[in-house]
């Protein structure tokens, strides 16, 4: 399995987190979040890694698959903690990447976890009371529940647009991001289009 | 079987004609709509489940209009693209066709519905599997799964085999001709377009043939040679 792949899928299991309640899980993320970016210096980013290192294991997630996604989210990380570094100092840069490489720990851990449907479920029942304020809850959960899904059907385009570019020779970034861009948007078009169709937002 | 009607119903967009106003009744179950490209076929075949409305006239489907009861007729009329990939929009087989089934089953009902679906199309092992770990033929199996699910009176597919290899082209075009369902076919495999009950030819944004299939798929062969 690709890291393409293994992005936001549920696998089915039996562990501790599996059986979790839904509710619990996402607002555990919300809360881990926000203490990431609250508690401060490197020596809390540490724990809470370990910490985030620790629930991957209980989730009992291969640890190919973690490692593929650390991969992957490390270079978005060594980007944010080299201008960290360039503005803040190296400890600021320390923190940032190890905060980052938590979240992306602690998301494939929820995904891997829990199912987008069971999600999206949760979601209705957390937004229908703000029905009487028009607020469509399938329609927000939907939404939630695509922008999950956006992440790997993203990079699919991302990787096709780049080969598209290489197979014609071209190197500079405008050749690769401009039809990256209308790709994304086109897309997103597509699948509004294919929602529509399937009665789904009616 | 559904009747849909055309009552005039055409579409022009930046004062070019998309489809001309037409006029038809179908009702039979198998229907094939072949013709060259940027022809008309896909708006027509659009109009019926309300993806593209109508500028001039209106489509019914069992006396629905697609416009103004749009909702009740998506609930009626499924519709399959060419590409499955825009279509498919949860990460796994069962949550993609789960998402399907929201709201016509409760959720405890849901899972075993999926699979169930999942089952009778030969892709219970991908059950969860990405949908972007699949093939081409597994991925249009998949969105025809998801159409499907919800038990339509009518399916559309639009070009569903244009980009599969011959056996997924031969298996999901099988599998089409098969439904209990009345099927309305945009196709330029003129083999499986010989197997529908009748077949609309578009050229030039009109039906310009509208009869039995091997006369309509010689006719089209003819104009094009």
């Amino acid at each position: 399995m690709s890291f393409l792949d293994s992005l936001g899928v549920y696998r089915p299991g039996n562990s501790l987190l599996h059986r979790a309640p839904v509710g619990p899980k996402l607002l555990g993320l919300v809360v881990a979040s926000i203490a990431l970016v609250v508690v401060r210096g490197p020596l809390s980013a540490v724990l809470f890694l370990l910490g985030g290192a620790a629930l991957a294991v209980v989730a009992r997630i291969p640890l190919l698959q973690v490692l593929r996604a650390l991969r992957a989210l490390l270079l978005l990380a060594l980007a944010v903690a080299a201008l960290q570094w360039w503005s803040s100092g190296l400890e600021r840069a320390v923190e940032s990447l190890l905060d980052l490489l938590t979240l992306g720990l602690l998301g494939l851990t929820l995904s891997h976890t829990t199912a987008v449907t069971d999600m999206l479920d949760t979601f209705v029942r957390w937004i229908t009371p703000l029905g009487r304020f028009g607020v469509d809850a399938e329609r927000v959960a939907l939404t939630v529940g695509l922008a999950i899904q956006s992440l790997p059907a993203t990079l699919t385009l991302a990787l096709e647009t780049r080969d598209a570019a290489r197979a014609r020779g071209l190197r500079s970034p405008r050749a690769y991001l401009t039809p990256f861009v209308i790709r994304v948007v086109a897309r997103a078009h597509e699948t509004g289009t294919a929602l529509h169709a399937r009665g789904i937002g009616d | 079987m559904a009747e849909i009607r055309f009552e005039g119903a055409g579409v022009t967009a930046g004062g070019r004609t998309i489809l001309g106003p037409t006029e038809l009744v179908l009702r039979e179950q198998r229907i094939a709509v072949i013709g060259g490209n940027g022809s008309g076929k896909s708006t027509l075949a659009r109009l019926v489940n309300g993806l593209v409305e109508p500028t001039v006239g209106q489509v019914l489907v069992d006396g629905l209009d697609t416009v103004r009861q749009g909702a009740q007729v998506r609930r009626r009329v499924g519709f399959c693209f060419t590409d499955p990939s825009a279509q498919l929009v949860m990460p796994t087989c069962v949550e993609d066709v789960e998402l399907s089934l929201r709201k016509r089953l409760p959720r405890a009902e849901r899972r075993a519905a999926a699979l169930a679906t999942l089952e009778r199309f030969g892709l219970a092992d991908r059950a969860d599997v990405s949908v972007h770990a699949l093939s081409g033929g597994q991925r249009q199996m998949l969105a025809l799964a998801g159409v499907l699910a919800v038990e339509p009176d009518v399916v559309i597919a639009d070009e569903p085999t244009t980009l599969l290899d011959l056996a997924n082209t031969r298996r999901i075009g099988d599998l089409l001709l098969s439904l209990p369902q009345q099927l309305i076919l945009v196709t330029h495999d003129l083999d499986l377009a010989a197997r529908c009950d009748r077949v609309l030819v578009v050229e030039d944004g009109a039906v310009r043939y509208d009869g039995a299939a091997r006369d309509a798929v010689a006719d089209y062969v003819g104009s094009v040679v």
